[in-house]
């Protein structure tokens, strides 16, 4: 080994360099389930503190609910701890497929593949798919990981503008020329909450014959009236041919991904996507706690339905109280305040008010735009969401902000 | 739109059908265990499973999964520098330094994610990777998402990958990166010689340990326990999934500023949930149950030495091997297909693998031992493999 | 000269600008705010091979050489000399 200490300062100056400029990664330590009230150590060694939590992407509440705690508990009697084998050798039980089902009737499409996690959904399934004769067109915004899955692709790439369909539209001119043209975007955008114009995308899709791809992780379960997801709220569902998404969010939190789609191209990540090649799948007691949810989910709307209320309240509580938000559709609602250090320095306040929210700053998000992410929950009720709000204006008070437009805001903090 | 990309699909699948590539899935209705169910009913020996420690489905886990349930719930919906980080997942890092003796570890959703965002956060253009040709495919794919210069070498060949070494001194940094146990083969990287060179070309030593963690060494400390040099490699990754348990989950272990590194840097932890808190739990007591006895460790290295021998007195042509990994060479593809459906008639469970997964010309019966074989086991399954072989003419 | 400059200019502003309110100039960062994310680059490169038929290896396509209108003119400059 050779680790001699020119290779230690490069590291040792590089994360002080990522602390001074105050974006240094902390973690918060959490004893207990994750739901609307949680147990935090932060920092490390302190006291115990209970909050509120505003930031888990635990839409539905059913992190820790206890019928799916009950079936996590009953697949580990049925179905052992863990399969120890990739999917094609001996890695697979009758509930991977019976979830593989459950996702595709869920969703409205024709065949589902699970993945270890949407990032490897994501990250494998565009190399299974795509060649250099073919084009990938994305959603500036797109998460990270489908990035990722584009560099891996030999196909080539380009972006658009976030959600402008002119300029899309544009681009899929400009491609013309390329045997397959994809179009990939977020469903619901994970930093500002927006949604896509899935309806617009796919009559551009079928006018330039192009393939649209849609990662729904932060809808699936809760968006659309009866939750499939964006392409039910836009009215297409049928019309996507590939659909990823994640069962660690509001599908129970633990972890797990999907593609879900078209057959032909269900049947080619089977045999050619490398993360479900070369990794488990998701683990046999998680399987058994995501089908609960799919059942919870199928035999009432009333989960989303209250997310959907906690969601108005929320947002018409911060907006009127003075907040500059992002408009959206979804339980996510930023709330704008432009300068990186006024973004933690209000999520520390509120921390200390008992309100768990997490301030978000360039790179997550572009320069100029920090915000405090805030994220709804079916599992939050009134009282829990009238503390925070009245937190948040406590706060917002204390900095001055309430009421200010995003210019009087910069004008009084900077960028 | 989707017409004609279906049409081109469904003729690229029947090239892989016509290749004999096109691989089915065999649906198993049991517990993972010595002996599964399938869904016809069927009880065979499972003879192709990681299971390496037998702890699939070990009672142990499974209580320690239970508990966790009750105290930290199901999922954590979140990735970890949000709000995803339980105090559980804080003390498997910790344990999992510990049972490798390094400073500092990392944990990912699986291996697949430690090795995939493993050298981006750490390497640059300026920088060399030296990569055994064999290692496994989520190296590959974390070495294509990084910017450094990419050398391979020839299998476990050092002069080979001295000869790269010395191409590769202009770079800044160097690092060597192998497989502790390679998958097909079950032959292990020769740490040793791999140091010295690593010490005499100023190079960086990662070893990804999912096939020997747990395995290898007298206490499956892994390679670095064979070889004497615990502590001695920069970055060890190895997963949850196999030995440890088997249900997913990966880690990244090693020096401090590189595990720190990792945590602001690494994509596939930052934009991923962690393992959900019931898999910590089991990870913490998997851990616990390997620092307190090595019985598992000890039943597997018995089993394995057991079944190597005795198949190679029937004069079975098998790969050295230091692994609970045992290749039982046929040659030819077919062959390795025959020999492999008759013996799941007799029971037993095996793969066999063919080109392009092995070279041309080098099929083979991969067989893994593991923990949870009872002695019954092995010798129902060597009389099966003595049987079935006699007939195909295999042996004599 | 001042062609070349409009030229990447406006093919910036049409590209990347998301919102109105942010004005691109000459020497406005664009990596490094933001404006263009190091995975959209690489349509700006391409864009820039096609338009001048020039050929930028990999190296030098670094998010530094491309942060600002200025500094990809200089860099497109030092490729249309070599021709």
């Amino acid at each position: 080994m050779s680790y001699s200490n020119k290779v230690k300062d490069l590291y040792v100056n590089q994360l002080k360099d990522i602390k001074s400029a105050g974006i240094y990664k902390e973690e918060r330590f959490i004893h207990s389930s994750q739901a609307a009230d949680i147990e935090v150590e932060f920092p490390r060694g302190s006291d115990l503190k209970n909050v509120i939590n505003m930031c888990a992407n635990n839409y539905l509440g059913l992190s820790s609910h206890p019928e799916v705690l009950k079936a996590a508990h009953e697949g580990l009697d049925t179905r052992g701890y863990g399969m120890s084998s990739v999917r094609f050798i001996c890695g697979t039980q009758d509930i991977h497929r019976e979830l593989e089902n459950k996702v595709t009737e869920f969703l409205g499409t024709e065949d589902t593949i699970l993945f270890p996690s949407c990032m490897d959904a994501n990250a494998g399934v565009f190399e299974a798919l795509l060649t250099s004769e073919d084009i990938m067109i994305s959603d500036r915004l797109v998460h990270a990981s489908i990035i990722d899955g584009m560099r891996l692709c030999s196909a080539e790439h380009d972006t658009f503008k976030h959600s402008n369909m002119e300029h899309l539209e544009q681009k899929l001119q400009l491609h013309a020329d390329k045997r397959i043209k994809m179009v990939i975007t977020d469903g619901v955008f994970s930093m500002d909450g927006d949604l896509a114009k899935l309806d617009e995308m796919v009559k551009l899709c079928q006018k330039y014959d192009a393939l649209l791809f849609v990662d729904d992780s932060h809808s699936s379960g809760f968006i659309g009236k009866t939750g499939r997801g964006t392409h039910e709220h836009c009215g297409v569902m049928g019309k996507i041919d590939i659909i990823t998404t994640t069962f660690g969010k509001a599908l129970g939190g633990a972890s797990g991904g999907c593609v879900s789609g078209r057959k032909e191209i269900v049947e080619m990540c089977r045999q050619k996507a490398r993360p479900y090649l070369f990794s488990n799948t998701i683990s046999p007691v998680v399987v058994a706690g995501v089908l609960k949810v799919f059942e919870i989910l199928s035999q009432s709307t009333e989960r989303r339905d209250k997310l959907e209320n906690n969601t108005n309240f929320w947002r018409k509580g911060l907006s009127d109280a003075g907040f500059v938000l992002k408009e959206g559709n979804s339980p996510i609602v930023p709330v704008m305040l432009f300068n990186a250090k006024l973004s933690q320095d209000f999520s520390k306040d509120l921390f200390n008010l008992g309100i768990y929210a997490i301030g978000f700053f360039f790179p997550v998000v572009p320069n100029g735009q920090a915000r405090i992410r805030t994220q709804i929950s079916a599992g939050h009720e009134m009282h829990h969401l009238e503390k925070a709000l009245d937190a948040f204006i406590k706060v917002g008070k204390k900095y001055g902000i309430l009421g200010l437009t995003k210019q009087e805001i910069i004008d009084k903090y900077g960028l | 739109m989707y017409t004609d990309f279906r049409r081109h699909l469904q003729s690229e699948l029947n090239k892989i059908e016509e290749a004999g590539l096109y691989k089915k899935e065999r649906i198993i209705g049991s517990p993972q265990a010595a002996e599964i169910e399938l869904t016809d009913g069927s009880r065979v020996l499972n003879f192709c499973a990681n299971n390496y420690l037998g702890l699939s489905n070990s009672p142990g886990l499974i209580k320690a999964a239970k508990e966790a349930l009750d105290t930290h719930g199901y999922g954590m919906s979140s990735v970890r520098f949000i709000c995803g980080t339980s105090d559980l997942h804080k003390e498997l890092e910790e344990k999992i330094s510990e049972f490798f003796g390094t400073e500092d570890t990392i944990l990912y959703a699986a291996c697949f994610d430690a090795n995939g965002g493993l050298f981006e956060p750490l390497l640059t253009s300026e920088d060399a990777i030296i990569s055994d040709v064999l290692n496994h495919a989520s190296i590959i794919d974390g070495v294509r998402l990084c910017k450094a210069r990419r050398y391979r070498y020839e299998n476990a060949d050092m002069e080979d990958l001295e000869s790269r070494l010395a191409a590769a001194q202009e770079q800044r940094f160097r690092i060597i990166v192998t497989d502790g146990v390679f998958s097909m083969d079950g032959n292990v990287a020769p740490l040793d010689k791999i140091l010295a060179l690593a010490e005499k070309y100023r190079a960086m030593v990662m070893v990804d340990e999912s096939h020997s963690a747990g395995v290898v060494g007298k206490t499956g400390r892994g390679i670095t326990e064979l070889f004497n040099a615990r502590a001695k490699v920069e970055i060890i990754t190895g997963t949850l999934g196999k030995a440890f348990g088997g249900a997913i989950g990966g880690f990244t272990t090693g020096k401090k500023e590189i595990i720190d590194m990792l945590r602001q840097r690494s994509r596939p932890y930052l934009f991923s949930n962690s393992i959900p808190p019931l898999v910590a739990a089991a990870g913490i007591r998997m851990i616990d149950m390997m620092t307190e006895t090595n019985d598992l460790q000890d039943r597997l290295h018995h089993n394995t030495s057991y079944f190597v021998n005795r198949m190679s007195e029937l004069g079975f042509d098998i790969k050295p091997t230091q692994s609970a990994i045992c290749a039982v060479m046929l040659y030819d593809a077919r062959l390795a297909q025959e020999l492999a459906a008759r013996l799941l008639d007799e029971g037993i469970y095996v793969i066999g693998f063919y080109y392009p997964v092995v070279p041309k010309d080098e099929a083979r019966i991969r067989v893994q031992l593991s923990a949870a074989h009872e002695q019954e086991h092995l010798d129902k399954a060597i009389k099966a493999f003595e049987k079935i072989g006699k007939e195909l003419k295999v042996i004599q | 000269m001042e062609d070349i400059k409009d030229l990447v200019l406006n093919y910036v502003i049409n590209e990347y600008q998301e919102d109105e309110d942010d004005e691109i100039t000459y020497d406005t960062p664009l990596i490094s705010s933001g404006f263009v994310d190091s995975f959209s680059m690489v349509s700006l490169k391409v864009f820039l091979e096609k338009k001048f038929n020039i050929s930028i290896p990999d190296e030098e396509a670094t998010p530094e050489a491309f942060d600002s209108v200025n500094k990809i003119v200089d860099l497109v400059n030092g490729y249309l000399e070599k021709k």
